[in-house]
């Protein structure tokens, strides 16, 4: 099969299953209920169980309970469906269990809107839980990234144990592009020896709980934890790097504004501004040591995302305020033009813009 | 070459269905193509409309703010869409269903009674079909024949009638553009 024009949400849900994901457990919420729909029409013909769970809490709950029986197994939902899921993220983070959860952002607080919106940054990096933990955040910026990353997010959750946030928008969920699924790899599902499942006696049984009530024992599990953090830090950050090298002006932007940020990067490098694009793919780890190098060639850097500004912080951070680092966004569901973008690079480039 | 489309009326219209073809005929050109809807409560029963961007660079944002080409198949789309056309743009719209003409000299705007050539022939649903035929014998932005195909062929060969019906609603809009 070559090219096939889809859906993002659909692109995500065919991935899935080409993933080995026979376990759907979701909530109905605009902009992404294509993918439950997709989930309850194909998981029957290849063996598997889509189930609409009885809220967003109960249908985490059961992918807590599926990643724990070593299966390969994720939920969708968007903003307030997220945060009502929180709660079973940080246990699944507690039990070590791979799973993979996709976040198509609508605008908020509250419950917002139904348009896109990049506003769960801080959410998605930061605290999609309490305690101390990280997912693993992955920005798709296409329907081809929709599915590839996918993959990606599976088998990135089975091989360091650990829950893998897609983190898309309504735009990217709802819109059609072609996709290849034939340029994707797919995973099979590894070995699980520590899942609890059915095994006649024939081994010691498996525990898997997020309680400790030993402060030296937890403490021990978050130290093991922020070990396998780093592991991750140091082999699977990944980003696009789109005319850095030489680049006066850096825009930073991931998902949907990375697409419209390049526009605007063509333009001035059109018109004779040397700009260029980093793009994070993880969000989660973040790049943050390409920033560091960039830091040092370029003059200015400008993060472009669809909210009031969250991932400049991590920019400013990681080029430790080195240059200037300037925002540019827009909110509740409304998306900046390339001309907008551009206008920016100009006032950047002009020293208008404080 | 890059193509910004609006296709807009009520739901029920055929509007996404006439925005996929014309996204899935470019993907197959090997064209770079984008397919937004509009979502969300208007749909349920009012208007709908879908963005469809073809391009053969790389498409930035799905979404557009003004449009190289407006098919309008009711009143309230005509009103919302016809003004945001860019200049040198194009107006395709159902005049069985719009009685306006725009003031604006800096667009070409073409005209069918799509739903009433759609009626005549006993095909009430296929007024977009009719309308696919006439736009693209307009502004040949795929060749005829092949575009042709790829509505009749996104058609199960088990419904053969739908498929004839299809072509033929085509066709009149094709003929109608010859015509005026």
């Amino acid at each position: 099969m070559s090219k096939v024009l889809i859906k993002g949400n659909e692109a995500v849900a065919e991935a899935a299953i080409r993933s080995g994901c026979r376990y759907y457990f979701g909530y109905p919420i605009t902009p992404q209920t294509e993918i439950a729909e997709y989930m309850a029409k194909t998981m029957p013909k290849v063996g598997g169980l889509c189930l609409q769970a009885e809220s967003e809490v109960a249908a985490i709950n059961m992918v807590y309970g599926a990643a724990a029986s070593g299966v390969r197994v994720m939920t969708s939902s968007s903003s307030p469906g997220i945060s009502l899921k929180s709660e079973g993220v940080s246990y699944i983070v507690g039990c070590d269990l791979p799973c993979v959860i996709l976040n198509v952002q609508r605008g908020g607080p509250g419950l917002g809107g139904i348009q896109p919106s990049q506003s769960d940054y801080y959410q998605a990096t930061k605290a999609l839980g309490h305690g101390d933990m990280h997912l693993f955040v992955l920005a798709p910026s296409s329907v081809q990234e929709m599915a590839s990353l996918t993959s990606d997010a599976f088998t990135v959750a089975d091989k360091y144990r650990m829950p893998v946030l897609l983190l898309a928008d309504g735009a990217l969920g709802q819109m059609m592009e072609p996709v290849d699924f034939d340029k994707i790899s797919f995973s099979n599902p590894p070995e699980k020896p520590w899942a609890a499942n059915g095994h006649g006696g024939a081994r010691k049984k498996n525990i898997i709980t997020s309680l400790y009530l030993k402060p030296e024992e937890l403490e021990d599990t978050v130290l093991k934890r922020a070990e396998k953090y780093k592991l991750v830090e140091e082999n699977e950050v990944r980003y696009e790097e789109y005319l850095c090298g030489d680049a006066d002006i850096i825009i930073v932007s991931f998902g949907i504004t990375a697409r419209i940020s390049k526009s605007a990067v063509n333009e001035a490098r059109k018109n004779g501004i040397k700009a260029g694009l980093l793009r994070p793919i993880t969000l989660s780890p973040f790049p943050s040591k390409k920033l560091r190098q960039l830091a040092d060639t370029a003059s200015a850097f400008l993060s472009v995302e669809l909210n009031m500004g969250q991932m400049v912080n991590d920019v400013r951070l990681a080029t430790e305020c080195k240059k200037p680092v300037y925002f540019y966004g827009r909110t509740g569901g409304s998306m900046p033009s390339s001309e907008d973008v551009y206008e920016q690079i100009l006032a950047i480039n002009g020293g208008m813009k404080k | 070459m890059t193509e910004k489309i609006i296709l807009a009326g009520f739901g029920g219209q055929g509007i996404l269905f006439s925005g996929k073809k014309l996204a899935a005929a470019g993907m197959d050109k090997d064209l770079n193509v984008t397919w937004l809807p509009s979502y969300g409560p208007e749909q349920k029963g009012g208007t709908c409309n879908c963005s469809v961007i073809l391009s053969d660079g790389d498409i930035s944002s799905p979404i557009i703010s003004s449009p190289d080409i407006l098919i309008a198949f009711n009143i309230q789309s005509y009103d919302k869409f016809m003004p945001r056309i860019a200049p040198g743009g194009m107006l395709f719209a159902d005049s069985t269903l719009i009685d306006k003409k725009p003031d604006r000299t800096d667009i070409t705007s073409y005209f069918i009674p799509a739903t009433e050539i759609a009626n005549e022939m006993n095909m009430n649903k296929m007024a977009n079909v009719v309308m696919l035929g006439f736009f693209i014998a307009k502004t040949g932005l795929f060749d005829r024949d092949y575009f042709r195909s790829c509505i009749t062929d996104s058609l199960p060969a088990s419904k053969a009638a739908l498929r004839e019906a299809n072509g033929k609603a085509y066709d009149a809009g094709v003929s109608y553009a010859e015509k005026v």
